[in-house]
């Protein structure tokens, strides 16, 4: 039996500088994942998905990653590796 | 050190500005990512987790202060101002921007380095004994003998699309620095029962999801037939190696699979039949390269200021005891620099300490450096009277942690901080393990701590005498200990030793470790890894596990709480 969708959050590598980015509102992109958008629906997420994939001029490996809504109202990951990416490196950099 | 010749340079530059090319066009849209992928990592330029990543070859670890002081100004110009050196003696630079990784590489070309077969299903970086050419135990000095396999693999017709990666190894002591037997082929050097100079065929070794420990193909191979030998292999894993499946694609799994005696009879028929073709140019090849790699010119002069600093200076004499090995010339010593200061990341240095070490190596160590696969510098070439004030110049740039072999001394992975395929992180568990048992690392003495963040086992732990594996538990990370480990010459793969741990509870359970072997050791002169051969798992485990069932499936214990293994 097929998982029920849980909310996401659009993500991928930007091209140039490989920098973490999220889809915001707007097909804008954002460097924060708290500005980025929440998907609440399957198809949705479909859709952009796609679109997504369409846009390789900028973006590298876009996929889906699962995120919650915090008491802010704000989207925010619910795995480490998306918090890491979403925070950078967990340790002083030299 | 290696020399390039107008050729070499001539093809490095040309594969630059291909390159340069296909990052134009991929910039500008003409290549999809999926056409441009195999490019980058064909330069050795990989898509991290926050940002692209390039590693550079150092061959077999093999510096000097112009290449070295090129790293530091790469970092600087492109990067964040410092670089990691991995556990394949190579340097990897963790923030370049796409449009600047051509100029990165000719930056790289002016001082005759490359990033080429740094990714890719092919012959990687040939490693080396980072104590190659100094050792007092040597036999002779591997590094021709890797420049010689790195001439003959570069960009070489038939092994540039093998099953999977290939690396080879080199040690020329009898004391193996190199991790041979973990290797896809391990070369040691020997001398027959005739007095014949030859090698020691090691093959299908290796860690990562399937650790293996290599068998000998070959107890003594003559000098001359080293090539032809290792185009036989290679040729036969070509041939039958697995393409079917990613994970069975190693040359582990084909010589497994085969039967090493089966295996053997392939290679050594292959063998026969191209030997012929080698007609004596590898050999006046390795004869030139030879001449390139020649001793330095050694100083004669009085070492009392080594000895007079050992009697007055405590923080020298930890230095002395631990970091600076025996060399073959006894006027002489090899500094191993730690780049595991307590509290920072294993393996990186920063610009600044780049340029330390190349002044330190031009002022005081013959202009050579080397990177080890512990992911050290090691400066080894240096006159003991200098030693005391290349300690001092080193402890000014932080670079004088007095650690080498010590507990602190951690091979880390980049984990999950920067890898994209890590499932844990590796960098703090290293950093705050070193700062727990600072306070009696030198009471506990030699103890290979040795950290993966994911089952490829870039952080060798299958052979730390004590090994951390990370890994993703629904979503959280969890840490899987073996013990009795071993990359040396007595090379064995770690026991696991029981169920995971969480990443609070971890550093208590690895000081626990290092307490009982205190506790339990015979003398002082036993060590971590003769303790654990001669108690075996159970005196650890019920450090590990103080409130555990005895015995559970698979013998190990079962813990009391929820963990999940």
């Amino acid at each position: 039996m097929a998982r029920p969708f849980t909310p996401k959050v659009l993500t991928a590598n930007h091209l140039l500088d490989g920098d973490v980015v999220y889809l915001a509102p707007g097909s804008r992109l954002t460097r924060k994942l708290s500005e980025a958008m929440l998907i609440e629906d399957e198809s949705t997420a479909k859709a952009l998905l796609e679109a997504a994939e369409a846009r390789s001029s900028v973006l590298v490996g876009p996929y889906l990653a699962d995120a919650i809504r915090d008491s802010d109202g704000r989207p925010r990951s619910t795995h480490i590796r998306e918090t890491l990416r979403a925070d950078g490196p967990s340790i002083d950099i030299l | 050190m290696y020399l390039y010749s107008e050729f070499d340079r001539t093809y490095v530059r040309n594969r630059v500005r291909m390159f340069r090319d296909q990052v134009d066009r991929r910039i500008d849209g003409s290549l999809s990512e999926e056409e441009f992928k195999p490019f980058r990592l064909m330069n050795g330029l990989y898509l991290q987790l926050h940002a692209y990543m390039l590693r550079v070859a150092i061959p077999y670890g093999t510096l000097d202060s112009r290449r070295l002081r090129q790293l530091a100004f790469i970092a600087d110009r492109w990067d964040r101002g410092y670089g990691h050196f991995t556990t394949r003696q190579n340097i990897q630079f963790n923030w370049p921007r796409l449009k600047d990784v051509p100029d990165i590489l000719d930056a790289l070309a002016d001082v005759d380095m490359h990033a080429i077969q740094t990714s890719g299903n092919c012959i990687r970086n040939v490693t080396a004994d980072h104590f190659a050419g100094a050792a007092a135990d040597e036999l002779s000095d591997p590094r021709p003998v890797a420049e010689l396999i790195r001439q003959w693999s570069t960009d070489h017709p038939e092994f540039t699309f093998l099953p999977r990666k290939f690396k080879i190894a080199v040690t020329g002591s009898p004391n193996d620095r190199a991790v041979t037997r973990a290797h896809d082929i391990g070369l040691r050097m020997v001398h027959s029962k005739e007095g014949q100079n030859g090698f020691e065929v090691i093959v299908g070794g290796g860690l990562g999801r399937t650790p293996v420990i290599g068998k000998v193909i070959r107890e003594h191979l003559p000098e001359a037939d080293l090539l032809p030998y290792l185009e036989a292999i290679l040729h036969v894993y070509n041939a039958i190696g697995r393409r079917d499946n990613k994970y069975k694609a190693r040359i582990k799994i084909t010589v497994r699979e085969t039967g090493i005696d089966a295996f053997r009879s392939r290679v050594e028929e292959r063998f026969r039949i191209i030997r012929k073709e080698f007609l004596g140019a590898d050999q006046q090849v390795i004869r030139r390269i030879r001449d390139t790699f020649a001793e330095p010119d050694y100083v004669q002069a009085p070492t009392a200021a080594f000895d007079d600093a050992l009697r007055r200076d405590p923080a020298f004499r930890d230095f002395a005891n631990g970091n600076v090995h025996r060399h073959k010339n006894p006027d002489y010593g090899i500094v191993s620099v730690s780049l595991k200061a307590h509290g920072r990341t294993p393996g990186d240095a920063s610009s600044k300490q780049m340029r330390i070490l190349a002044d330190l190596a031009e002022a005081y160590g013959h202009d050579e450096l080397r990177i080890s696969h512990e992911q050290n510098v090691i400066l080894p070439h240096v006159h003991r009277k200098d030693i005391p004030a290349v300690f001092a110049e080193l402890s000014r740039g932080g670079l004088g942690t007095p650690n080498v072999g010590l507990a602190s001394d951690i091979i880390a992975c980049p984990g999950m901080d920067y890898c994209a395929l890590a499932t844990a992180r590796s960098i703090p568990v290293a950093r705050d393990i070193a700062v727990r048992l600072r306070e009696i690392e030198r009471d506990v003495g030699s103890l290979k701590i040795k950290i993966s963040g994911c089952i490829n086992a870039c952080g060798h732990h299958h052979v730390g005498h004590i090994g951390i594996l990370g890994l993703d538990r629904a979503g959280v990370e969890n840490y899987q200990i073996t013990l009795g480990g071993d990359a040396t010459e007595t090379a064995a793969l770690g026991d696991r030793a029981g169920p995971g741990f969480p990443a609070d509870e971890l550093v208590p359970a690895i000081e626990r470790l290092a307490l009982t072997y205190l506790d339990i050791r015979e003398d002082q002169d036993e060590s971590f890894l003769e303790t654990y051969r001669r108690t075996g798992l159970a005196p650890f485990q019920a450090a590990l596990y103080p409130d555990a069932v005895p015995k559970g499936r698979g013998g190990h214990p079962e813990r009391s709480n929820d963990a999940v293994s």
